[in-house]
C-alpha cells in the first residue's frame, strides 16, 4: 500500500459519489464558463461542441480535492474527465478520442445507459 | 527549479526503452512544461489511457515539478512504422 496523505477513506467515499453523480463530469482549473488553463479549456470546448450535458468542478478552489483527485484517478494533472463514473483521461486523450470519433461514440453510449 | 529536457529523456529511455523519443520543453526553458512523442514496445496491447499511465508513472519523480505534460503520441513500433510509411507515400505538396 502506498503512502497517500491526501486521499483519506472519507474523501474517497465522497469522490466515489461525485464521479457517479453525473454522466459526464470534468475536474478542471476554473469553470466551464471561465476556464483558467488552456488544457482545461480544450476539453470544455470539445464537450460543448459535442453538445452533451456535463458538470465541471473547479479544483483550484479546494486544495484537498486537488491532491485527492490525483491519487483517486492515479493521474498527476488536470483536467480529468470522468464518463459514466469511470476515468477517461486528460486533455491529450480527450483530444485524440475526439478526433478519432471514439469520444462521441462513448458519450452517446453513456447518455443512453 | 524545474526539470531539464535531458532528465525527462534519460528517465523515459531507461524505463520504457523507446525506439523513438522526442521531448520538447514548451515552458520556454524553465523546465515546467513538456510535450513528447514516444514509441515503445511496452505499449503493445494497451489502451491509450494505460499507455499514458505508463509514461506518467515513469516520470513520477519529475512530475512533482512538471506542471504540464502533453503526450502527443504514445505508439507501438508497429503503429509508428505504419504512420511513417503513410506519410512517405503521400505526394509532396
Amino acid at each position: 500500500c502506498s503512502f497517500s496523505p491526501a486521499l483519506t477513506p472519507e474523501l474517497k467515499a465522497t469522490l466515489d459519489k461525485v464521479v457517479t453523480s453525473h454522466k459526464v463530469i470534468l475536474f478542471m482549473k476554473g469553470t466551464k464558463d471561465f476556464p483558467m488553463c488552456g488544457f482545461s479549456n480544450t476539453v470544455v470546448q470539445i464537450l460543448k461542441s459535442l453538445n452533451v450535458p456535463f458538470e465541471t468542478i473547479n479544483i483550484l478552489e479546494n486544495e484537498m480535492l486537488r491532491q485527492g483527485m490525483k491519487e483517486y484517478s492515479n493521474w498527476p494533472t488536470f483536467p480529468q474527465l470522468y464518463i459514466d463514473g469511470e476515468f477517461f483521461g486528460g486533455c491529450d486523450i480527450a483530444m485524440e478520442a475526439y478526433k478519432s470519433g471514439n469520444l462521441q461514440e462513448l458519450l452517446e453510449k453513456a447518455m443512453c445507459s | 527549479m524545474g526539470v531539464t529536457k535531458e532528465k525527462v529523456e534519460s528517465t523515459l529511455t531507461s524505463k520504457l526503452n523507446p525506439s523513438h523519443l522526442e521531448v520538447e520543453d514548451i515552458s520556454g526553458g524553465c523546465g515546467t512544461s513538456f510535450a513528447l512523442e514516444i514509441v515503445s514496445e511496452q505499449f503493445e496491447g494497451k489502451r491509450l489511457l494505460e499507455r499514458h499511465r505508463l509514461v506518467n508513472a515513469a516520470l513520477a519523480e519529475e512530475m512533482k515539478e512538471i506542471h504540464a505534460l502533453s503526450i502527443k503520441k504514445a505508439q507501438t513500433p508497429e503503429q509508428w512504422k505504419q504512420q511513417k510509411s503513410s506519410e512517405v507515400s503521400k505526394p509532396a505538396a
